[in-house]
C-alpha cells in the first residue's frame, strides 16, 4: 500500500481482510504438504487430521465474505481499495477450493493405504504437491507485497504441475492396463492427480486476481494450459 | 436502457455526416489568474455531446473555477483573467464579437445552493423564457413552462400550485425548480456546480436520476464533491489537483483503475 | 459515581457574575436613556396640553339693524362691511356697566380676541336673518384670560409683578361666577395659520409649508439617489474614481445642514433666481441633504441582496439591466425605501438650511402651492420659541409634539412598508 488512508480504521479494515487470507494460506500450504506426507507415509491418522482441519479454512472464508461486505457497505472503496475488497472473496474462495482438494486427497489415503504402493506414483505426487505448495506461498507473498511480477510467475509455472499431471496420467494409465487389480488405487492416484492439478489451476486464479488488484488490469492473454489428460488416449495394443 | 438507444442512434446520423464526432466543447491551454494568483494551468480537456462529464478534486483545485469559464461566469469578477481557447461547437465563446448574454442562454447554469428567484413557481421558470424572447403568446409561455417543469420531474409536485412562491418549495424542490429553470431556454450545455451539496440523499437520487433522463438532450458538465456520484452519474471524469487536470477519462476507468498517482490517493482517501 | 456537572470549574463563579454585572450595566444604560426620552418628551408633553384647549367667554350680542344694515336691504357688501368690534363692545359693556373710563374700557375690551368682530361677521354673512335679533354668543378670549383660567398666571402675586390687573382679575371671575366662560377644544391650532396673537396662532400653514418642502424633497432625491445607488453598486467599474466617489458621498452625509442651505442660498436663489422662502426651493436643498443618505442606504440594501440570485439571472442570460432591475432592485426596494423615509424625517426636522433659503418668514397663509412661501414646522417651532407671550410657550411645545408624531408615523411607515414588501416572497 503506497500511503495510509485519512481514516485510520480504513487501513486496519483492509488488514484484516489481508490477514484472514494470508492465515487461510498458511492452512492451505500445511494441508498441501501434510497430504502429500500422509500419502507417501500411508498415515491415515494424519490423513484424519486434515479433514477435520478444513473446518478452519471454511470458516476464515465466510470470515472473509463477512468482512468484505461490510467494508462495502462502510467505506465504499475505490480504486486500488475497490480492486483489493473485490479480489478477497475470489481469493478466499480458490484457497478454500485448494483445501477441499487437500481434503479430498487424505480421503483417499486412507484408501490407498490398504493397497500395494503403485510404481513412483506417491512420489511424483509429492513433488507435484511441493510445487503446488511453493506456488501457494509465492502467490501469498506477490499478494501481500503487491508484486505484480511474482504473481505472473506463478501463473506460467503451472504448466509444469500440468506436465507432471500428464506423465503420471499416462503411466497410471499403462498400469491399470496392466494389472485390473491395479485399477482402484490407480483410480484414486489418478484423482489425486487430477486435484493436484486442479490446486494448480486455482493458484493460477489467484495469481490472476493479483495481478488484477496490483495493475487494474484483467488478463486477456490465454493461460498457459499444458493438460493434455482430455485428449490423452492410449491404445490398449501399445501397451502390450 | 431508452436513453442509451437514442444515444447510439445519434451517433450514428452523426457518424453518418461526419467521420468522427467532434466534442462539444473543447478547452484548449486555458490558464486562468485571479490577480496574480494563477488558478488554472494550461486545462485541455474535450467534452463530448450528449453525456455527462463530472469535475472532481480537492476544494481549490480549480475544478469550480473551470465551470465557470464555460459560460464566462468569471467575467462578473474583476481580478479574473482568462487566456487559452474554449469552443462550444466550434466557436471560441472568449472571442471578442461573442454575447456574453447569448453564451449564457446557450449555457445553463444550476447553482450549489438552490437560488429561486423569490417570485412564483411559474414565474421562476416564465422568466427566461421571457427575457430571450422564446414564449410568443400566453398560452405558448405556459405550455413551456410546463414542459420544463415536466422535464425537471416537479410537475406532479407543483401543478396546482404554480403561483406559490418558488421558495416555499422543498431544498430538493428548489433545486429540480432551479433545473427546470435552466432547461426551459433550451441550452446546449448546462453546467451543474456541486447541485446536491446541500440535499439529503433522496432528495440528490432524484438529481441524479434527473441528471440522467436530461443526459437525452443536453450536454451535461457537473462539479461535485462526491466521488460516488461523479461513478454514478458521469461517463466521463476529470480529476483536477492545485489547478492541474491529472487525468480525464471513461469514469469506469478512473474509479477502478486510474493511471495517476494523485487520482488514486485522492478517490481512496489517502493523504495526497 | 461523581457528579460529573456539578464539579465546578475554577473561576466559574465570577465569570458568571461578570456576565451578570454586564448585563446590569446595559440594563442601567438603556434604564436611563429611557428615563431621559420620558421625561423630556413628558415635559414638552405637559406643557403642550394647554395648548389644545382654548378658552372661549360668551357674550349676548344685539344685532341692531340699525348700525349694521341701516337701509335695510340685507346686502351683503352693506352687512360685510358693518361695525361688528361694536356689538362685541357694547356687549362687554352691557355685563360690566360699572366700567368707565378709556383705560379701564380698552382693558375690558382686551379680554376677547381680536378675532370677535370676524367671528360675527361671518355669523351674519352665513345668517344674515340674524340682523336685528339679539343671541348669546361664545368668543375665543385672549391670551391673557386663557393663560389665567388655565392657571398659569399666578393670581398671588403682587399686581404690578403679573400680567393682569385686578380689575382685570375681577371681570373674569365675574364671567366665571356668571357660567359665561369655558374651556373647548382647540381646533384652529391644526387649522390655521401663524398669528401675532397666541391664541388664534395655528400650525397648518407651518405643516403644509413641511409637506410640500417633503415633496419636492422625494421626488427629487429618491429617483436620483436610488439611481445613483444602482449604478454605482450594480454597473460602476471599481478603481479609484468608484472609490472617490464612495468617499465624497460618505463625507456629502456628515456635512453639516447648513452648509447646504447656505448652498441654496448661493446657487438656487442667488444665482438661478428661483422665489424666496417657497417650498420649491427649500425641497431642493433638503433633497440635497438627503441625496448621500439615501445613496448610501440604498447601496447598502443592494450590497444585502445575496449574489446567488444576481448569479441566478445571469446564467439564464438576463443582461446585467435586466438582472439589476428585475431582480436585485426590486428585493432591496424596501430598504430603500427605509433609507429614504428615514432620510427625509431628517430633513423634516432641520431647521438649518431653511433658515438660510428664507423660509422663517412669518407667514399667516396656508401655503397651497410649492411656489408659495411657506413656512416649516420646525421653523415655526424656532419662530415661536422666540416669542415672548407666555401663551406662545404651550403652543410651542404642541407643535413640538406634533412635529414629533410626524416623526413618528414617517418612521412607522418605513418599519411596516420593510414588512409587507419583504414578506412579498
Amino acid at each position: 500500500m503506497t500511503q495510509e488512508h485519512i481514516v485510520k480504521s480504513f487501513d486496519e479494515d483492509l488488514k484484516h481482510i489481508e490477514t484472514l487470507i494470508i492465515e487461510m494460506g498458511g492452512f492451505v500450504e500445511k494441508h498441501i504438504s501434510e497430504s502429500a506426507t500422509a500419502l507417501a507415509r500411508r498415515d491415515t491418522e494424519l490423513a484424519a487430521f486434515i479433514i477435520k482441519g478444513d473446518k478452519r479454512i471454511d470458516a476464515l472464508e465466510a470470515e472473509v465474505d463477512q468482512a468484505v461486505v461490510r467494508i462495502l457497505a462502510q467505506r465504499q472503496p475505490m480504486a486500488q481499495d475497490l480492486r483489493a475488497v473485490v479480489v478477497a472473496p475470489k481469493i478466499a474462495s480458490n484457497l478454500e477450493r485448494i483445501g477441499d482438494y487437500a481434503k479430498n486427497i487424505a480421503k483417499r489415503t486412507s484408501v490407498l493405504a490398504k493397497a500395494q504402493p503403485i510404481g513412483s506414483s506417491a512420489a511424483t505426487i509429492k513433488r507435484m504437491c511441493v510445487m503446488v505448495q511453493d506456488m501457494v506461498k509465492d502467490v501469498l507473498e506477490a499478494y501481500v507485497s503487491r508484486n505484480e511480477a511474482m504473481a505472473d510467475d506463478v501463473r506460467r509455472r503451472d504448466e509444469e504441475v500440468d506436465q507432471m499431471h500428464n506423465t503420471l496420467f499416462r503411466e497410471l494409465l499403462t498400469y491399470m492396463m496392466e494389472d485390473p487389480r491395479a485399477i482402484s488405487p490407480c483410480m484414486h492416484l489418478l484423482f489425486i492427480s487430477k486435484n493436484v492439478e486442479r490446486m494448480g489451476d486455482h493458484t493460477t486464479s489467484i495469481a490472476e486476481q493479483v495481478h488484477y488488484m496490483v495493475s487494474g488490469e484483467i488478463f486477456d492473454e490465454e493461460r498457459p494450459k499444458s493438460d493434455t489428460t482430455s485428449t490423452t488416449f492410449i491404445e490398449p495394443d501399445a501397451a502390450e | 436502457m431508452s436513453a442509451y438507444a437514442l444515444q447510439e442512434a445519434d451517433n450514428e446520423v452523426m457518424a453518418a455526416a461526419k467521420p468522427e464526432t467532434e466534442p462539444l466543447i473543447a478547452a484548449r491551454n486555458v490558464n486562468v489568474f485571479y490577480g496574480d494568483k494563477q488558478a488554472l494551468f494550461d486545462i485541455c480537456l474535450d467534452v463530448p455531446e450528449k453525456q455527462v462529464t463530472s469535475l472532481i478534486g480537492p476544494s481549490g483545485c480549480g475544478k469550480t473555477t473551470f465551470l465557470r469559464c464555460l459560460n464566462r461566469m468569471n467575467d462578473l469578477i474583476d481580478i479574473c483573467r482568462v487566456t487559452g481557447d474554449i469552443t462550444i461547437g466550434g466557436k471560441n465563446i472568449y472571442d471578442p464579437d461573442v454575447d456574453v448574454v447569448a453564451l449564457r442562454a446557450q449555457v445553463g447554469m444550476v447553482f450549489q445552493k438552490p437560488n429561486p428567484f423569490p417570485k412564483s413557481i411559474f414565474e421562476n421558470v416564465a422568466y427566461g423564457l421571457r427575457i430571450n424572447g422564446l414564449a410568443g403568446s400566453k398560452g405558448e409561455l405556459k405550455d413551456s413552462v410546463e414542459r420544463s417543469l415536466k422535464q425537471a420531474g416537479l410537475i406532479d409536485e407543483v401543478y396546482d400550485r404554480l403561483e406559490a412562491p418558488g421558495t416555499s418549495l422543498s431544498g430538493g424542490q428548489q433545486q429540480r425548480l432551479c433545473i427546470a429553470r435552466a432547461i426551459a431556454v433550451e441550452p446546449k450545455v448546462i453546467l451543474m456546480d456541486e447541485p446536491c451539496s446541500a440535499l439529503d440523499p433522496i432528495a440528490t437520487a432524484r438529481i441524479e436520476e434527473l441528471i440522467d433522463t436530461l443526459r437525452e438532450k443536453f450536454t451535461i458538465i457537473i462539479v461535485t464533491h462526491s466521488m460516488q456520484q461523479a461513478a454514478r452519474v458521469s461517463q466521463q471524469t476529470a480529476f483536477f489537483h492545485l489547478g492541474y487536470l491529472v487525468e480525464y477519462g471513461a469514469t469506469d476507468t478512473i474509479f477502478t483503475a486510474p493511471s495517476d498517482e494523485r487520482t488514486e490517493s485522492y478517490i481512496t482517501g489517502r493523504i495526497g | 459515581m461523581t457528579d460529573i456537572i456539578k464539579a465546578s470549574l475554577p473561576g466559574l463563579p465570577r465569570r458568571h457574575a461578570a456576565e451578570r454585572r454586564f448585563q446590569l450595566y446595559g440594563k442601567l444604560a438603556i434604564t436611563m436613556a429611557l428615563g431621559f426620552l420620558v421625561v423630556m418628551i413628558g415635559m414638552i408633553g405637559v406643557s403642550s396640553i394647554g395648548a389644545f384647549t382654548q378658552t372661549q367667554i360668551a357674550l349676548s350680542i344685539n344685532f341692531d339693524s340699525d348700525s349694521l344694515d341701516p337701509e335695510g336691504t340685507r346686502d351683503p357688501a352693506t352687512l360685510a362691511q358693518a361695525n361688528y368690534s361694536s356689538l362685541e363692545k357694547a356687549a362687554l359693556r352691557e355685563v360690566f356697566p360699572q366700567v368707565k373710563g378709556r383705560r379701564d374700557k380698552r382693558k375690558l375690551y382686551g379680554l376677547v380676541s381680536s378675532s370677535a368682530q370676524f367671528t360675527l361677521q361671518n355669523k351674519v354673512a352665513a345668517n344674515p336673518a340674524l340682523v336685528g335679533t339679539t343671541g348669546k354668543f361664545w368668543f375665543v378670549a385672549s391670551d391673557d384670560v386663557d393663560q389665567l383660567v388655565k392657571g398659569n398666571i399666578d393670581a398671588s402675586l403682587p399686581e404690578t409683578s403679573r400680567r393682569m390687573s385686578d380689575k382685570e382679575l375681577g371681570w373674569v371671575e365675574q364671567l366665571r361666577a356668571s357660567g359665561d366662560v369655558q374651556r373647548v377644544a382647540n381646533v384652529s391650532f391644526f387649522t390655521s395659520g401663524d398669528s401675532r396673537e397666541p391664541e388664534l396662532a395655528g400650525i397648518l400653514s407651518a405643516v403644509m409649508g413641511s409637506a410640500l418642502s417633503l415633496l419636492v424633497c422625494f421626488v427629487l432625491s429618491f429617483p436620483i439617489g436610488i439611481m445613483a445607488a444602482i449604478y454605482l453598486e450594480e454597473f460602476a467599474p471599481r478603481g479609484r474614481w468608484s472609490d472617490l466617489i464612495e468617499i465624497n458621498i460618505n463625507n456629502l452625509a456628515a456635512v453639516p445642514s447648513i452648509v447646504f442651505g447656505l448652498l441654496g442660498l448661493a446657487i438656487l436663489l442667488n444665482t438661478f433666481g428661483l422665489p424666496r422662502s417657497t417650498p420649491l426651493v427649500g425641497g431642493m436643498v433638503l433633497a440635497l441633504m438627503t441625496l448621500p443618505t439615501i445613496i448610501i442606504a440604498s447601496r447598502a440594501s443592494l450590497r444585502a441582496v445575496p449574489p446567488s440570485i444576481r448569479e441566478a439571472a445571469l446564467a439564464i442570460g438576463a443582461s446585467e439591466v435586466q438582472t439589476a432591475f428585475h431582480h436585485i432592485a426590486p428585493l432591496a426596494l424596501p430598504g430603500m425605501l427605509t433609507g429614504a423615509i428615514v432620510g427625509m424625517a431628517r430633513a423634516l426636522g432641520d431647521t438649518a438650511p431653511l433658515l438660510m433659503i428664507g423660509m422663517v418668514a412669518f407667514i399667516v397663509d396656508i401655503p397651497a402651492s410649492i411656489l408659495e412661501p411657506a413656512t416649516a414646522l420646525p421653523v415655526q417651532i424656532f419662530l415661536w420659541a422666540d416669542s415672548p407671550e407666555r401663551a406662545f410657550l404651550e403652543k410651542t411645545s404642541a407643535a413640538i409634539m406634533v412635529l414629533l408624531l410626524f416623526l413618528v408615523l414617517m418612521n412607522l411607515a418605513a418599519v411596516l412598508l420593510r414588512k409587507k414588501f419583504e414578506r412579498r416572497f
